[in-house]
């Protein structure tokens, strides 16, 4: 990072414009990478993140009147393998790869080494061996996929790119699978392929990650460029400021009365799964925001998950507003008033091949129905457009499919067929995964909302700051045991320092602790 | 402001266009083959030939609307055929009843209904893949089919139902007045009802299908249960009309016909996606193509391999235009 300006920049992208029939993507957008740097991207969803880097990679083609340089020379990327060939890698966020086969079968997919038609296994694995312990992979090149963790496989991910004499790393919100630790290890990497001369672009909505890892950052809005800062140019508030175009301020301000303590809605008592989750007990009041923290792993969205009939629990008692309730399945559950928003919003949550309003509508829609089963539409086509309205989704129309939103939007339509339901309990596991900083300060705003209402609602989140500033209590996980108990009537003060004590089970390096919010 | 109304009026209509050219579907298809057969065979575009397409449609209608239940969920009914031959071979036997032969026809549906129930039990209770378990019950209820009806040809030349295969009403054919009947319920149930809405739900995700509260098993019976139930019906269409039940020979490879016509109509085979229309298209496509080949004088054999080559272009060819239409 030093000496840039001296240095020749390995990739110039200039006047990248993006036109899909009837939207303008990108706007004369222009990015320059130097070896050696990493490069943050940052920008709402929509913003042009992803297009622009899909350009990059080969998967969309630019606009005429585009130029690419690599290393000074113009190319022309007109497909993933062009990409490949001029040293571009891609780490996508679902990773791409075969779960049956071996690392070294995965690393070396589509460019296998072969004697005649007989593959070189061994020759493969040798190669392999030597990358992966460049890269300080703990798997050996036979092992298969499958067994890996999601860390370990972008681990194989970076592995192909780097068999692929790749000069230009971009990574796709890498850490949102992670845990805090696989994180650290992941920084280490990049910084160490960053030292070795790859030029790294990081597209992440995490700011605390941009803050730690970036030598420089660039900003996109609207599809248009906004700006680069320098690394000692960084700030929050700039970077806020530039991203959304108005300041945030009270960004986690907790606006809701303080809970009554004397009104429990959920009571839980010795929950527990006899594998991940050891009997686990606590009550949640009403009008209160229970934040559960922990690392990723420590039991937190099993738990969530026992409570609300996901899955099936061995041992404890449930009630809601001091009744006794049966919760067998989700079913139950959502009988009793009580929901749970899922951590994974694609794969468990949305129908993504179905409309905005039945997305909305799946669950209150026996409630509203005619005698027969007959669907009552217009009760339909008003919830949907009420939500629409309410929860700001940006969508056209509500027969718009839901796979075709950003993730944000995608977020507000899951929440908000919860809330036609009318809960008076809501567990929502990590509800701003993914989603950026406009959707984020709605989401806030509903929690503040239906906590005033007198809703119960429990926050499961991996990122401290969401923790902090919005939870009037927080309980601690840590290896499948609530650990600790903090604000409320623990006397001890709800700080990111002792959340990460409790999760951690001691004191952890300060620099971990470093947050940019 | 004026431009943020103008861009989203353009993505609406495009959207329409894209949702009309969705349900549109294949019918652009059928008209071409229609067109095509007009102009070589004179006696293709007359009423009679009409009539006659549609009572060779209204079976595999009614079969491939089951079949739409079923894929819709994700899943596969290969026993529909199987299915068949048993409810037909029951209806013959309860028809020769003197005085309650009529009731052939509930014995049917029933026979129907229950082996549905079966395979729909297995695959929502013991979770076995639907592919295993109907293609177990495509081979044991031919068998079963055998069985009941002594592995030999029933006759009835009195059939009390006769009619069906054979009576019109107002000039439509009861064939077609059942198949007509059967899409628009199926149509009901898929579009109007909160059943119709928690299939395409299951099928979409069925793991957000059970967080939302939705009995993924109730839906799974239903959909299996619904298939029997219409591959029974098809069962009294086709007996009615030969008054007479086969159980080694009738409804041999209808489930292909079933499953060609749902999958020509647009329906998704991983499930989540599709309509009942779409399926109905299907089935004339391949009423047209059998019609017409006959009249233009193809050979037996040729039929069978112009017919395969049209499912596999005509889903390429929709596949191609999706692709184009999306971005």
């Amino acid at each position: 990072m030093s000496g840039k300006e001296s240095m020749k920049p390995v990739l110039e992208m200039r006047c990248i414009s993006k036109t899909f029939p009837g939207v303008k993507a990108l706007r004369d957008v222009s990015l320059t990478l130097y070896p050696g740097e990493v490069h943050s991207l940052m920008g709402e969803n929509g913003a042009g993140k992803s297009t622009l880097m899909k350009i990059l990679s080969g998967a969309y083609t630019a606009d005429a009147g585009c130029e690419i340089h690599i290393d000074g020379q113009a190319v022309v990327i007109d497909g993933p393998q062009s990409a490949r060939d001029l040293g571009v890698a891609v780490i996508y966020q679902e990773l791409a790869l075969c779960p049956s086969l071996t690392v070294a079968e995965n690393i070396y997919l589509g460019r296998e080494l072969h004697h005649g038609p007989r593959i070189a296994r061994r020759e493969m694995e040798a190669a392999c061996a030597g990358i992966l312990t460049r890269l300080g992979a703990g798997f050996r090149p036979n092992t298969v996929v499958s067994t890996l963790s999601i860390a370990e496989r972008q681990l194989v991910e970076i592995a192909r790119a780097m068999l692929g004499k790749a000069r230009i790393l971009v990574m796709d919100e890498p850490t949102t699978p992670l845990s805090s630790r696989e994180t650290d290890r992941l920084f280490d990497l990049i910084r160490k392929l960053r030292d070795e001369g790859m030029a790294i672009v990081y597209v992440s909505h995490r700011m605390a990650e941009i803050y730690e890892l970036s030598d420089r950052v660039s900003v996109l809005r609207d599809g248009s460029y906004v700006g680069t800062l320098e690394r000692a140019e960084l700030s929050a508030d700039s970077l806020v400021r530039m991203m959304v175009g108005r300041d945030i301020s009270g960004f986690y301000k907790k606006e809701h009365v303080p809970f009554d303590p004397g009104k429990v809605v959920l009571s839980v008592r010795k929950v527990a799964d006899g594998r991940r989750v050891k009997p686990s007990s606590f009550d949640l009041h009403a009008g209160e925001v229970l934040g559960i923290a922990g690392l990723v792993g420590a039991g937190r969205t099993e738990l969530a998950r026992l409570i609300f009939g996901a899955d099936e629990r061995i041992s404890g008692d449930i009630e809601i507003e001091g009744a006794p309730v049966r919760i067998r399945n989700p079913l139950d559950a959502i009988n009793a008033g009580m929901v749970y928003l899922t951590e994974d919003r694609k794969g468990r949550g949305l129908f993504l091949d179905m409309s905005v309003r039945d997305n909305i509508n799946v669950c209150a829609c026996s409630r509203d129905a005619r005698s027969g089963g007959v669907l009552n539409l217009v009760r339909a086509n008003e919830r949907a457009n009420a939500a629409i309205r309410d929860l700001e989704i940006k969508v056209p129309n509500s027969k718009v499919n839901v796979g075709a939103l950003s993730g944000g939007n995608q977020q507000k339509v899951l929440l908000s067929r919860l809330l036609e339901i009318q809960p008076r309990v809501l567990i929502l596991d990590e509800p701003t995964r993914g989603v950026d900083i406009g959707a984020k300060s709605e989401i806030y705003r509903i929690i503040n909302e239906l906590a005033r209402s007198g809703v119960g609602v429990i926050v499961i989140s991996s990122e401290l700051p969401e923790i902090v500033g919005t939870a009037d209590r927080v309980l601690v996980m840590r290896e499948g045991e609530l650990v600790g108990e903090l604000g409320g009537y623990s006397g001890r003060a709800i700080t990111q320092e002792s959340i990460i004590e409790l999760a951690t089970g001691a004191g952890r390096d300060e620099e971990t602790l470093k947050q940019a919010a | 402001m004026s431009a943020t109304t103008t861009l989203s009026t353009t993505s609406t209509s495009r959207e329409n266009f894209q949702s009309l050219m969705r349900t549109v579907g294949m019918l652009p298809v059928l008209i071409l083959l229609m067109i095509g057969f007009g102009l070589i065979a004179d006696s293709f575009f007359t009423v009679q030939n009409f009539s006659i397409i549609a009572q060779q449609a209204s079976i595999n209608i009614v079969l491939a609307a089951g079949m739409t239940f079923v894929i819709l969920t994700g899943g596969i009914d290969l026993s529909v055929g199987s299915i068949l031959a048993a409810a037909a071979v029951v209806a013959l036997i309860v028809s020769g009843i003197p005085d309650i032969g009529m009731l052939g026809i509930m014995a049917a549906l029933l026979t129907g209904l229950v082996f549905g129930l079966i395979n729909g039990g297995l695959i929502a209770f013991l979770k076995l893949p639907p592919f295993i378990v109907t293609l177990g019950a495509l081979t044991a209820v031919r068998g079963i089919a055998r069985l009941i009806g002594d592995d030999k040809t029933v006759f009835n030349p009195d059939l009390p139902f006769a009619f069906i295969g054979n009576d019109s009403i107002l000039g439509v054919p009861w064939l077609v007045v059942i198949a007509t009947l059967v899409i628009i319920g199926s149509w009901f149930i898929l579009r109007r009802t909160v059943l119709g809405l928690h299939i395409y739900s299951v099928g979409s995700n069925p793991e957000a299908a059970r967080l939302s509260g939705i009995k993924v098993w109730k839906i799974l019976l239903f959909a299996y249960a619904m298939s029997g139930l219409l591959a029974g019906l098809g069962a009294v269409m086709t007996s009615s009309r030969l008054m007479a039940a086969n159980g080694l020979q009738l409804g041999q490879s209808y489930e292909l016909d079933a499953i060609a016509a749902v999958i020509l109509g647009g329906t998704s085979f991983v499930g989540g996606v599709g309509t009942i229309v779409g399926t109905l298209i299907g089935a004339l496509i391949i009423a047209v193509l059998t019609n017409g080949l006959v009249l233009v004088g193809v050979s037996d054999i040729w039929q069978y391999i112009i017919k395969g080559l049209v499912i596999i272009g005509a889903v390429a060819l929709d596949r191609y235009r999706q692709s184009g239409a999306r971005t």
